[in-house]
């Protein structure tokens, strides 16, 4: 490939310098580049969230953002939540919770509830919905999803 | 109860993975030395292709195969669970949006993309039928070719087949009122959040498919009739699918990429876009005209019911989803002559298949707004009449099927107290109430493998697929349960047809009931094995020693399983494995080759609001109970209910495909196509079950995990009309179709 062009990210910590095509998103880059395959694709123009991922401390949509936008950026996927082996707290709400089903939106939500965290530590129920609401789940009726953030949330007060 | 066992709240078998981004589904799955495909597809639903010239994507650097109908075997190969009538690509014609005519392989996503665009298809468009009305005209063209069905009465037409059901005579009730109505349900689609996605691969002389299916057994049988391979040479990857809700049941274009591969002669992997997929599978939209007649005491005398269902332009399994989904239409109630006429009508759209409900919630949501018609005209409460007509426990309501298999009237006074029924209510809202029923499995085969491993772990061999409905997670409690052994040292394996014993299929929420009998059975030989090791070892009879919970229980003391599993595998070591079978065999001369192995029963109740202005439904709660004979366990229970009563609500106040004049979808994709989000929830959502221990599976459990969608749509229409007085006939109830009838403005189409 000729016309690529030098990028360099943080990824979950990890300095990765790669050459990436002009036209391909972060998404492909993480994916297919990086073998990072915890973003998920499903619609590609920025609506279900599930390839949700942190840049620079803000959620953003993966598939909507050409991987050269973010050249130089600290970049956070799902696979960064987990630190030496231990879930973060808000994954291990998910999990007893039972917030995942089919798992397959979990990564988008699970990025999106840490954002929102980060933001605001101490969310209400319409402040979690609202902040979850790019992130389309079609398993479960949401309700474990919102608990998981909310008790996430409460056990970071103690 | 144990903590591991049955009835326990278990954490969900492949949590962890799902939390951690570790999971690996289809599209995760990297194949070295892969291809990717494209497909290539028309901008309209029906058109005669004059030719295909593939020879610009030829020069797309990276490309390595370009396949067209020419490139198969002649005649074209055709599949299908029921009818083969689809062919493995478009041949002469295309008949719906979407169909591809051709294929691209290349080194990179990107040169498969491009090529595919190059390809110059020269074709003819031709006019499409993409409505009821349109595809029964006597002057609409055919959708299928008559020479596919021979001896078919219906290949002349566009009627794909013809389903009765009926008992007493319709025809000579006399009822103090009848009450008929004509309802609309609207082509909707799955939307799991992952889209299909296919591999393929040469595997020594045989292939490897990798596929989001939830039937890879039945997959394997297509494949092998297809590629002339016996089943062994088959092998069907299955990792955990994405979300599937009955969409991802069939085969869709694993025959592509197997012959894509073999030509190749090397891996090729096809991810679909979320817009193809919606191309890909559907539910059936309906017209369901129903005639009921009441008795001046509520008591119904009659149903009359016809049903035509919108399939697709190929059967897939619509043919059984028009059959088993009216076939309940007459509901759970007494009904001394009951008569129901389900068509299934082919047209130029995307083939319609399962979806969660199957073909239940269409005429479900007609009958029981009928039932309400006729409450309101007697001036008899909407609960009351309802309780008047259920059928008890072990009435035959449909005189040759399986009888009420549950407290019925449990459930529907669990729900309406739960609604506050004929509590007062603020002004502008409402109360409707529903109840929805669907036939269990009318056959299927489970087989499943148990190890039980020398230092005490288990390994369970289930064909089921884990689409997120948590049979991993049940099927390890059942083991944990059966065996004793901590839910920790129990490992699931499915998804691989060379490793995993068959099973007929995912679906019809079957798998805890007869995998999962299966499963309890291969358990029982596995005991049955200690009982001879522990008899051996102490030199006593079989019969005097139990196995129970990890315990084995001579006449005069008790040892732990692994003690006597340690000693009686001795040095060597070793294992002792267990087979299960559950089968459910046909039975011959039964309107659907089967009674039902277990009613799944629900009942809904809404409270709504509704704004005036804007045509606004706001549910202000939402009640769901279901009858599932006992939890095995009990979050996943609610999580199933309150995703499919939210799912529910999709096609109830949002989600309809649109065609244009080209029998294009006009919505294709996230944008136009809303699903229900964290913001489209009730302010509350209850849901409750049921468990009387009356279930056919193990421990007395029933299927569930449709039953929360079957009766969204009347409960909700119900609240609506009970808070506004507007009466609407049509789902979606979108604002504008709200609004419009609040305000005495014709519908829209
Ligand atoms: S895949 Fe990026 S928002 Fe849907
Ligand atoms: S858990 Fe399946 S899409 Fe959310």
């Amino acid at each position: 490939m000729s016309d690529t062009i030098p990028i360099q990210l943080t990824v979950n910590g990890r300095q990765r310098s790669l050459r990436v095509a002009p036209h391909h998103t972060l998404l492909d880059v993480l994916r297919d580049d990086l073998d990072l395959t915890g973003a998920k694709e499903c619609c590609l123009v920025g609506e279900c969230g599930a390839c949700t991922v942190i840049v620079d401390g803000r959620t953003v949509d993966s598939c909507l953002v050409l991987a050269v936008e973010v050249d130089g950026a600290s970049v956070t996927t799902v696979e960064g939540l987990a630190r030496d082996g231990s879930l973060s707290p808000l994954q291990q709400a998910f999990l007893d919770r039972g917030a995942a089903q089919c798992g397959y939106c979990i990564p988008g939500q699970l990025m999106s509830a840490h954002a929102l965290l980060e933001t605001n530590p101490h969310p209400s129920l319409d402040d979690v919905q609202e902040g979850l609401a790019g992130n389309l789940c079609r398993c479960a009726g949401y309700q474990q999803i919102v608990d998981a953030v909310l008790a996430a949330a409460d056990g970071a007060d103690r | 109860m144990s903590r591991d066992g049955v009835g326990a709240s278990v954490t969900r078998g492949g949590g962890y993975d799902r939390v951690t981004g570790r999971q690996r589904y289809v599209a995760d799955i990297h194949l070295e030395d892969v291809l990717h495909v494209k497909l290539v597809t028309l901008d309209c639903a029906r058109a005669r292709i004059r030719s295909v010239d593939a020879s610009a994507a030829w020069r797309v650097p990276g490309v390595r195969l370009v396949t067209t109908a020419e490139d198969l075997p002649r005649p074209m190969p055709r599949f299908g669970p029921q009818f083969e009538d689809r062919p493995v690509l478009a041949v002469g014609e295309t008949k719906y949006h979407g169909e591809p005519v051709a294929a691209v392989a290349a080194e990179t996503r990107d040169a498969a993309e491009e090529a595919a665009r190059l390809v110059h298809v020269d074709y003819e468009e031709l006019p499409a039928v993409v409505t009821l009305a349109a595809a029964l005209d006597p002057a609409a063209p055919l959708v299928q070719d008559p020479a596919l069905r021979p001896g078919d009465p219906f290949a002349t037409t566009n009627v794909l087949r013809e389903h009765r059901v009926a008992w007493g005579d319709v025809d000579a009730t006399v009822a103090d009122l009848v009450v008929e109505h004509v309802y609309a349900f609207p082509m909707v689609t799955h939307f799991a959040i992952e889209p299909h996605a296919f591999m393929a691969a040469p595997d020594g002389d045989g292939i490897a498919v990798w596929s989001t299916i939830q039937h890879p057994y039945w997959l394997q049988r297509i494949l092998a009739k297809l590629l002339r391979m016996p089943l062994s040479k088959v092998r069907v990857l299955a990792p955990d699918p994405g979300g599937a809700f009955g969409g991802k049941q069939h085969t869709k274009y694993e025959p592509l990429v197997a012959f894509m591969a073999l030509r190749a002669g090397r891996p090729v992997r096809l991810v679909l876009s979320l817009e193809e997929t919606f191309q890909a599978a559907r539910r059936a939209s309906a017209s369901v005209r129903v005639r009921t007649g009441f008795r001046a005491d509520g008591a119904f005398a009659f149903q009359d019911v016809a049903a035509d269902y919108l399939v697709g332009a190929y059967a897939d399994i619509a043919d059984r989803v028009v059959s088993k989904g009216s076939y309940p239409a007459c509901g759970p109630y007494r009904v001394p002559a009951g008569r129901v006429v389900g068509r299934g009508i082919l047209s130029h759209t995307p083939p319609s298949t399962a979806f969660r409900g199957f073909g239940n919630p269409q005429v479900n949501w007609a009958v029981e707004s009928n039932i309400d018609e006729g409450a309101r005209a007697l001036g008899i409460d909407r609960l009351e009449i309802r309780l008047r007509n259920l059928a008890r426990r072990g009435e035959a309501f449909i005189p040759f099927d399986t009888p009420a298999d549950g407290d019925w009237e449990q459930t529907v006074r669990t729900a309406a107290a739960r609604i506050g029924w004929g509590t007062p209510l603020p002004p502008g809202r409402g109360r409707g109430i529903a109840i929805g029923i669907k036939s269990g499995p009318t056959t299927g085969l489970s087989y499943a493998t148990v190890r039980l491993l020398a230092d005490g772990s288990v390994i369970v061999y289930a064909g089921t697929s884990d689409m997120g409905q948590g049979a991993r997670t049940v099927f390890a409690q059942i083991a944990a349960q059966e065996l004793g052994a901590p839910l920790e040292a129990v490992t699931v394996v499915m998804g691989d047809t060379a490793v995993v014993p068959y099973d007929a299929q995912t679906s019809a929420s079957r798998s805890s009931v007869l995998m999962g009998t299966a499963i309890q059975r291969a358990c029982g030989q596995v005991r049955d094995q200690l009982r001879g090791m522990a008899a051996r070892l102490h030199g006593i009879d079989e019969a005097g020693i139990v196995v129970e919970r990890g315990t084995v229980r001579l006449p005069d003391r008790e040892l732990p399983v692994l003690d006597v599993l340690r000693r009686g595998l001795g040095r060597l070591g070793g294992e002792l494995i267990g087979n299960g079978e559950m089968r459910k065999e046909e039975e011959p001369g039964h309107p659907l080759g089967g009674s039902a192995a277990f009613w799944e029963f629900n009942c809904t109740a809404i409270e709504a609001e509704v704004d005036e202005g804007t045509g606004d439904i706001t549910l202000v709660r939402h009640v769901t109970v279901s009858d599932v004979g006992r939890a095995l366990n009990p979050l996943q229970v609610r999580m199933q209910d309150e995703g499919a009563a939210i799912q529910g609500l999709g096609h109830t106040l949002m989600e309809h495909y649109i065609f244009d004049d080209h029998g294009r979808i006009r919505n294709l994709g996230a944008i136009d196509y809303r699903i229900p989000t964290s913001m489209d929830l009730p302010l509350e959502l209850h849901s409750e079950i049921v468990e009387n221990g009356d279930g056919p599976g193990p421990y007395g459990a029933k299927g569930m995990s449709e039953g929360a969608l079957l009766c969204v749509a009347p409960a909700v229409a119900a609240a609506v009309r009970d808070a506004t007085g507007a009466v609407i006939r049509e789902l979606p109830l979108t604002p504008e179709r709200v609004w419009r009838a609040l305000h005495g403005e014709p519908d829209r189409p």
